[in-house]
């Protein structure tokens, strides 16, 4: 028996059961943690040492998974950090020890060695992180070795499986399956316990029995096919095989029935490659495919389109593409920043409000709209939902350059002799830099085949307070005139 | 499955095997929702291994075999003439969903040859990963293999569904490519993997979903003459340069209707193990690339030891570390000693002076370990690490891991 703590009394004031006799606690099968939690708060409330504790495992059944409040009265126990999980692992384990090491592990942590967890070389903090580690293992290897049969002909479909771990884990093993296959119905069965899944709840049952599961699955063949076909005799290595799925676990797992034999002709099967003299390929003179491959590039402004409409928007939600509109060819090409709410809708460049307004705009400054090519950096309306409205987000530098691709060949097979970039967006796609609008306005070198010009983009001018619009707008009309006038004598 | 199918399922998963990563690692932990099938753990399981000793986490297979590429070291080159099928994006989805659903599989590895051209092969990579997302409210592993020589923007869709995009370098040097595999271009696919590490960064920033798991690389050993360190060097690269979560050193496989300009014999796969020592000292160890240079012997690795054994037996003047005492960079650099077992120790020994005893149990390697360091109760003595039988002491028996 060892000696209690100096300074403190063996026992509690007046727990006369305590003095020199053994404190005997049973609790039941499995993973008593409700049990031991109730215990240890007994014990270490009346100050009873490990050493005058004796734990046994009793026949009752335990509880799967499902703590229950526990109707002792004993006060919690304030643990140091660490140590409280430390037990709920542990008591999974099947060391009928586990206890007895886990009260030591309070009792010292609670007197003097608050820290004692921290301390890894401390034998019993060895021994418990040994069996945690132990239990992790074993959780792991449920889940990544447990494999389910469907039960024939049953909807929604069913899944069963057999599986024997090591430990009391079937409670800590389920959240996973849960978490994995919350569509579907199923039920793991264990020599202790079973865990059912029926798409809602998760529940505990009794043990079951390998012949409880379906015999066979419709895919397993082919799963063996794949685990035969995956494997590469040339690195036959089987000790590396046992140490990650040790031999026990074979017997549930329908790929493991083709081991032996992999094995056994993996020496022939490599030797055989290596012997085998290389032949000459017997067909498949490739050269035009070849040719062909490199020729990817779409070819027309409609191939390119084609692969636009296609795509996926980078941000989820816009209804369809925005294509370009306009003549190929057109002396000048406006470019925007994305589609709203009506283009989204109508698939259209330049038909919302903002749109409508720059057609009125352009056609002050003697622009007709039809002779020029109009189209947007970003194709896909990107927004946040407000009730029953879509409120316009601004596309991100990520975005922008993510559809830059497309806007450069766009204008190679528009080849406009001038662009316009209406608003800061539009000047980011075209020079791939950030330049303030109010610095930049008027005509612009974008390193491009096209003259440029830089304007704002009329959305702006929507958003201004009533008394600034006017002149805002006398401005934007008078940069178009010079866009017009620029056009001209590009064109001429 | 009918036997067509079953088939076809042979010779794609014998075509994919020879690409080394099988990882399922490093996607944002997610879970199913209503109606959903299918979580991510973060660390990724490997739910069998194979007599090779390595894991099965994803179903790894080609879409096809056909392939209109030449590159000499691939099993699925087209003069090769290996058996040839083709599964449709369908057939795909199918094998996946229904491997996934008996907990045979973490997700998909989805490969492919070249076949029409490299953007068509990439729109039906990317059909397959959408339509398990889609239509089948797929929430898995997807690491989907780039085509290097297609369209940006296609290798850009295929983040949106993918966890993980890899491109293979395949071959460390520019010349070995030109030799090995002429129709492939270095600086095509240096780009492409610039390309896609830009996007990654940029939708981190931008909380975007693009290939949240990063994106990895495979260079084959042993198929030309490359040494060790220039291999460190080119991973430090891809690892500081181009942001690469992983890059897989694949030991040079004989594969069946070999070519004739390759190698005979496959190195060692002994090469292949100290190749990854080399990169975690990298990764973890705090290592540079001209460290792990030094653990070379004309830019090899010792087969016999490993590179951090190699580098502190060059380095005896920094020996014996004072386990009480040393800083964590000092600690990382003791052979036997693990990044863990550093943690332990730098954590016990706030609360205990460490004996060797101690020691011997926060690490498994402690034989390795003990020439290097000093505890309460040891002192290597009389200079152990001045000892000159002390390499020959601590190497491995010859011939380990070798075929088998």
């Amino acid at each position: 028996m060892g000696v209690p703590p100096p300074g403190l009394p063996p026992c509690a004031e007046g727990a006369g059961s305590c003095s020199g006799t053994l404190e005997a606690v049973d609790l039941s099968l499995g993973a008593d943690l409700d049990g031991f939690r109730a215990a240890a708060r007994r014990l270490a409330g009346r100050r009873v040492p490990p050493e005058r504790v004796l734990w046994s495992i009793g026949e009752a059944p335990g509880l799967f998974g499902t703590p229950t409040p526990s109707p002792d009265d004993e006060a919690p126990l304030s643990l140091p950090r660490g140590v409280g999980a430390m037990v709920a692992r542990v008591v999974l384990h099947r060391d009928p020890e586990r206890y007895a090491l886990l009260y030591e592990l309070i009792w010292r942590s609670l007197h003097g060695e608050r820290r004692l967890l921290e301390v890894s070389s401390d034998p019993l903090v060895h021994r418990l992180e040994r069996m945690a580690k132990a239990i992790a293992r074993d959780l792991h290897k449920m889940h990544a070795f447990l494999r389910f049969r469907r039960v024939e002909a049953r909807e929604p479909e069913r899944f069963v499986a057999w599986f024997e771990p090591d430990h009391h884990i079937l409670g800590a093993a389920a959240p996973f399956f849960v978490e994995r296959f919350r569509s579907l119905h199923w039920t793991i069965l264990t020599p202790e316990a079973s865990a059912r899944w029926d798409g809602t709840r998760l529940t505990y049952g009794p043990p079951g029995r390998r012949e409880d599961a379906p015999a066979q699955d419709g895919f397993e063949a082919g799963w063996r096919d794949y685990y035969e076909s995956t494997f590469n005799p040339a690195r036959t290595n089987l000790s590396a095989m046992r140490a990650e799925m040790p031999k026990k676990y074979w017997r549930n797992m329908p790929e493991t029935a083709a081991i032996p034999g992999l094995v056994r002709q993996a020496a022939a099967r490599t030797g055989a490659m290596i012997e085998r003299e290389p032949q000459m390929p017997v067909k498949r003179n490739p050269a035009r495919a070849v040719a062909a491959m490199a020729d990817q590039a779409p070819d027309s402004l409609e191939a390119l389109n084609a692969i636009i409409r296609r795509s996926e928007p980078l941000v989820p939600g816009a209804t369809q593409a925005v294509l370009g509109e306009g003549p190929v060819g057109a002396t000048i090409a406006f470019v925007g920043e994305q589609p709203g709410d009506q283009e989204d809708r109508q698939g259209r460049p330049f038909v919302g409000p903002a749109g409508q307004l720059l057609s009125r705009a352009l056609e002050e400054a003697g622009i007709a709209r039809g002779e020029a090519y109009l189209t947007n950096a970003v194709k896909h309306f990107k927004f946040e939902e407000r009730g029953k409205r879509r409120i316009h987000q601004k596309p991100t530098a990520g975005e922008v350059s993510h559809y830059r691709w497309w806007l450069d060949r766009e204008l190679d097979f528009v080849a406009p002799r001038l662009v316009v970039a209406l608003g800061a967006t539009a000047v980011l796609a075209l020079t791939g830099k950030q330049i303030p609008i109010t610095r930049a306005r008027g005509p612009a070198q974008f390193e491009k085949p096209y003259a440029g010009f830089i304007t704002v983009h009329p959305s702006y001018l929507l958003r201004l307070p009533d008394e600034a619009k006017a002149e805002a707008y006398a401005a934007f009309v008078a940069d178009l005139r010079r866009v017009h006038d620029l056009g001209r004598s590009l064109a001429a | 499955m009918d036997e067509m199918f079953a088939k076809k399922l042979r010779i794609l998963a014998d075509a994919a095997k020879y690409d080394a990563s099988c990882s399922s690692s490093g996607a944002p932990k997610r879970t199913a929702g209503k109606g959903e099938l299918g979580s991510t753990t973060g660390a990724g399981i490997c739910h069998a291994y194979t007599p090779d000793g390595r894991c099965i986490s994803l179903l790894k297979i080609l879409l096809t075999n056909y392939c209109l590429f030449d590159c000499a070291y691939c099993v699925n080159r087209r003069s090769s003439n290996v058996q040839r099928a083709k599964f449709s994006v369908e057939e795909v989805v199918t094998l996946t969903v229904e491997f996934y659903k008996r907990n045979y599989i973490e997700g998909l590895f989805l490969s492919s040859g070249i076949i029409k051209s490299p953007d068509h092969t990439m729109e039906l990579l990317t059909r397959v990963a959408k339509s398990l997302r889609r239509d089948h409210g797929f929430r898995g592993y997807i690491h989907l293999k780039s085509i290097p020589e297609a369209s940006p923007w296609l290798i850009e869709e295929a983040g949106l569904y993918a966890d993980r995009l890899s491109i293979n370098v395949e071959l460390p040097t520019e010349a070995s490519l030109e030799r090995l595999a002429p129709e492939k271009d270095g600086a095509v696919i240096q780009h492409a993997i610039a390309q896609i590490g830009e996007r990654i960064v940029e939708a981190k920033a931008e909380k975007r979903r693009f290939s949240p798991a990063g994106q990895s690389t495979q260079v084959i050993v042993g198929a030309d003459a490359t040494t060790d360190e220039a291999l460190i060097r080119k991973s430090a690269l891809l690892y500081g340069s181009y942001n690469l979560k992983r890059v897989y050193y694949s030991a040079f496989s004989p594969i069946p209707d070999g070519s004739t300009i390759l190698p005979l014999t496959s190195p060692p796969l002994q090469r292949e193990h100290r190749l990854y020592q080399g990169d975690w000292l990298l990764r973890y160890y705090a290592f540079t690339p001209d460290d792990v240079a030094d653990a070379t012997e004309d830019g090899m690795l010792s087969l016999d030891i490993d590179p951090k054994l190699a580098w502190a037996l060059k380095h005896r003047h920094r020996f014996p570390v004072d386990v009480n005492a040393a800083d964590r960079e000092a600690l990382l650099r003791v052979p036997g000693l693990g990044a863990r077992a550093v943690d332990k120790i730098i954590r016990a020994r706030r609360h205990t002076r460490l004996r060797l005893d101690d020691v011997a149990r926060l690490t498994s390697a402690l034989k390795r370990a003990r020439p290097f360091l000093i505890a309460a109760d040891y002192h290597p003595a009389g200079g152990l690490t001045d000892r000159l039988d002390l390499r020959a002491r601590l190497a491995d028996p010859p011939q380990q891991l070798s075929l088998f």
